[in-house]
């Protein structure tokens, strides 16, 4: 749990330092984080490869900048309603309506299988990129300005360490909550699901509802990472839904090892620290970027978590920083 | 009238250019079990060797060669240092290190070519207008990617149903280990598969290149429709490629033209043509959705 610790000291240390700009960076990671660990349940226990994923993660952002935009100028939204710029109601809001449409594109998705379901799914995540695209009446292209972050009573959501420490806080809690899931009945289930799907149906399970049940859950958590990188950027567009947005939630999913829930943390991080060190070297990063994933691939199964089990248990970098 | 016909066929020349990359996607999906994200790079590295040996002035036929040639050595290359070590993998990590592959070379193509698109035009002798259908005047390198797109695909089932080499092929796709066990150099056949499929691709690239500017992740817009494409048609099936080209081609060009002149019917201009716009933009996602709903497999289903 050493990755915990490390973010848990990512505000003080950069403060230490004097390097502010360290906590926004770190953040987006946590970010990411959140929407990855909820990628790896269906990913990594629930044998379902989906690439559309950043379709709820910018489904979560639009719900946050569509009504943040209504609750500013105080226009109508929807049934005389002007919209919300309290967390309470935005953010399960973003669960909800990223739940829903990971009902429908599920139900249809989950038809098919294999390499049916990773074509599917990004096919979706295709559709949803040009609805937002479209939507002139929220920007279109250009994307949406989140006037306003959303709020909480008592706290600051402007403050740098108050949002680091509450995206780190639901972080956390959907990993802590991921892992009590994994290990119910439904868990199980989920799990039994991808290993052989006729022996549990076999044993009077319905694969169909479990592994629908499990997607949208995934799909509510994207949807919640979603709120948050609108808040944290303070400013949403169709790029959070592109097909590329999706590959790198895989990326940092099996970079940090599928199956785990705490992988994609490190991937998450492992992934922005690599980004960030190319980028101050060269504005051309993906090229070096591309062949690091490959080798990865090729070379590292089991991603970091893999890695350093394998390396006889040793602690990582404990209590450092990487800036 | 006129301007449907017109539109039929420029839907028609768009299935083309997609069966082009759908066949030699599905052929490496069907035989190798191989999901290569990376075939959308193949189509970018053909536009842009093609587009370049042009603007020096090689003349169209020997710039289309060169970006043939391009596609296909490139293809290979990716085929015998990288891709042989997936064929065992899960799709998983086939996407993933494909995806890295997308990641390089859309960099790579901006490192050499710069970020700003370049331009390509149709060659002089096709620059003209056939009057196909009297009285309205049809660009003739439009017509030429159609009959060239044809032409290719008759090759393509000749050379599967056909020939000793396509024998293989086929037999491979059914089952791997008997072909090798009756002696056939699969890693050879494997790299020189690829390759032809990377040519198409490449092909592909070129013949696009005059209707869309040649940037950097070009490859990926047309990937992902030929993702639908194949998803509909039912992966491996050339014949699913063809109906599932043709049905995307035509949806997506008549969806655009049609769909907001229809909203308007009942709903006032500015509104319709912006939903108009954003329901064409949808539209074969939709198709997809909807074939999906009932052939969950592609329309034309093969083994497994």
């Amino acid at each position: 749990m050493a990755i915990f610790v490390l973010l848990a000291l990512v505000p003080p240390v950069a403060h230490a330092f004097d390097n502010a700009f360290l906590i926004t960076m770190f953040n987006r990671a946590v970010i990411y984080a959140v929407a990855a660990v909820g990628l790896d349940l269906i990913i990594g226990f629930g044998g379902m490869v989906s690439f559309g994923h950043a379709a709820f993660f910018g489904i979560g952002a639009y719900t946050a900048g569509i009504l943040g935009t209504h609750a500013f100028d105080g226009s109508d939204f929807i049934f005389g309603w002007t919209g919300s710029n309290d967390a309470f109601v935005v953010w399960p809001l973003a669960m909800l309506v990223a739940a829903f449409f990971g009902l429908i594109i599920g139900l249809i998705s989950l038809r098919t299988s294999g390499v049916y379901f990773i074509m599917i799914t990004l096919a979706f995540a295709q559709l949803f990129y040009f609805f937002f695209v479209s939507l002139s009446q929220y920007g279109g292209a250009d994307g949406l300005s989140l006037w306003d972050r959303n709020v909480i009573p008592g706290l600051d959501l402007y403050d740098r360490d108050t949002f680091y420490y509450l995206c780190f806080a639901i972080l956390l809690a959907v990993w802590f909550l991921l892992s009590r899931l994994v290990g119910s009945r439904f868990g199980r289930v989920v799990i039994g699901c991808k290993q052989n799907e006729r022996r549990m149906r076999a044993l009077g399970y319905d694969p169909l509802l479990y592994k629908l049940t499990a997607f949208c859950i995934s799909a509510a958590i994207g949807g919640l990472a979603g709120a948050l990188i609108a808040n944290h950027s303070e400013f949403v567009s169709p790029g959070l839904l592109h097909w590329s947005r999706s590959g790198e939630l895989m990326v940092i999913v099996i970079l940090g090892g599928l199956g785990t829930l705490v992988g994609p943390i490190y991937g998450a991080l492992a992934l922005f620290l690599m980004e960030e060190s190319l980028v101050s070297f060269t504005e051309h990063w993906q090229v070096i970027l591309g062949p690091v994933l490959i080798l990865v691939v090729v070379f590292f199964r089991g991603g970091i978590v893999g890695f350093l089990s394998g390396a006889g248990k040793t602690t990582v970098k404990s209590g450092g920083d990487h800036g | 009238m006129l301007l449907f016909l017109e539109q039929l066929l420029n839907g028609l020349q768009f299935g083309v250019t997609l069966l082009l990359m759908a066949s030699g996607l599905t052929l490496i999906f069907g035989i190798m079990n191989l999901i290569n994200l990376a075939h959308g790079s193949l189509f970018m590295v053909g536009a842009y060797v093609g587009a370049t040996a042009i603007a020096h002035g090689s003349g169209f036929f020997l710039g289309l060669l060169a970006g043939v040639a391009a596609a296909a050595l490139t293809g290979m290359v990716m085929e015998f240092v990288i891709m042989r070590r997936l064929y065992r993998r899960d799709h998983l990590d086939q996407v993933l290190a494909t995806f890295g592959l997308i990641l390089f070379f859309n960099e790579m193509v901006s490192i050499i070519w710069g970020r700003q698109p370049i331009a390509m035009d149709p060659p002089a002798f096709l620059s003209g207008t056939v009057e196909i259908i009297p009285g309205a005047p049809y660009p003739a390198f439009r017509l030429a990617v159609i009959a060239t797109g044809i032409l290719v695909t008759g090759f393509l089932y000749f050379l599967v149903m056909k020939t000793r080499i396509g024998m293989w092929i086929r037999a491979g796709a059914s089952n791997r280990e008997m072909i090798g066990a009756l002696g056939v150099n699969i890693s050879l056949l494997y790299t020189l598969l690829f390759g032809f499929g990377a040519a198409l691709a490449g092909l592909a690239g070129v013949m696009a290149a005059p209707f869309s500017a040649v940037q950097s992740g070009m490859g990926e817009n047309i990937l992902i429709l030929t993702f639908v494409v194949i998803v509909i048609g039912g992966i491996g099936s050339i014949r699913g490629a063809v109906a599932g080209a043709l049905l995307i081609g035509l949806t997506d060009t008549l969806g655009r033209v049609y769909i907001p002149d229809l909203m308007r019917l009942w709903l006032p201009p500015s509104v319709a043509d912006g939903a108009g716009a954003s329901l064409a933009s949808m539209m074969i996602y939709i198709l997809m959705a909807v074939a999906l709903a009932f052939r969950p497999r592609g329309l034309f289903q093969t083994h497994g």
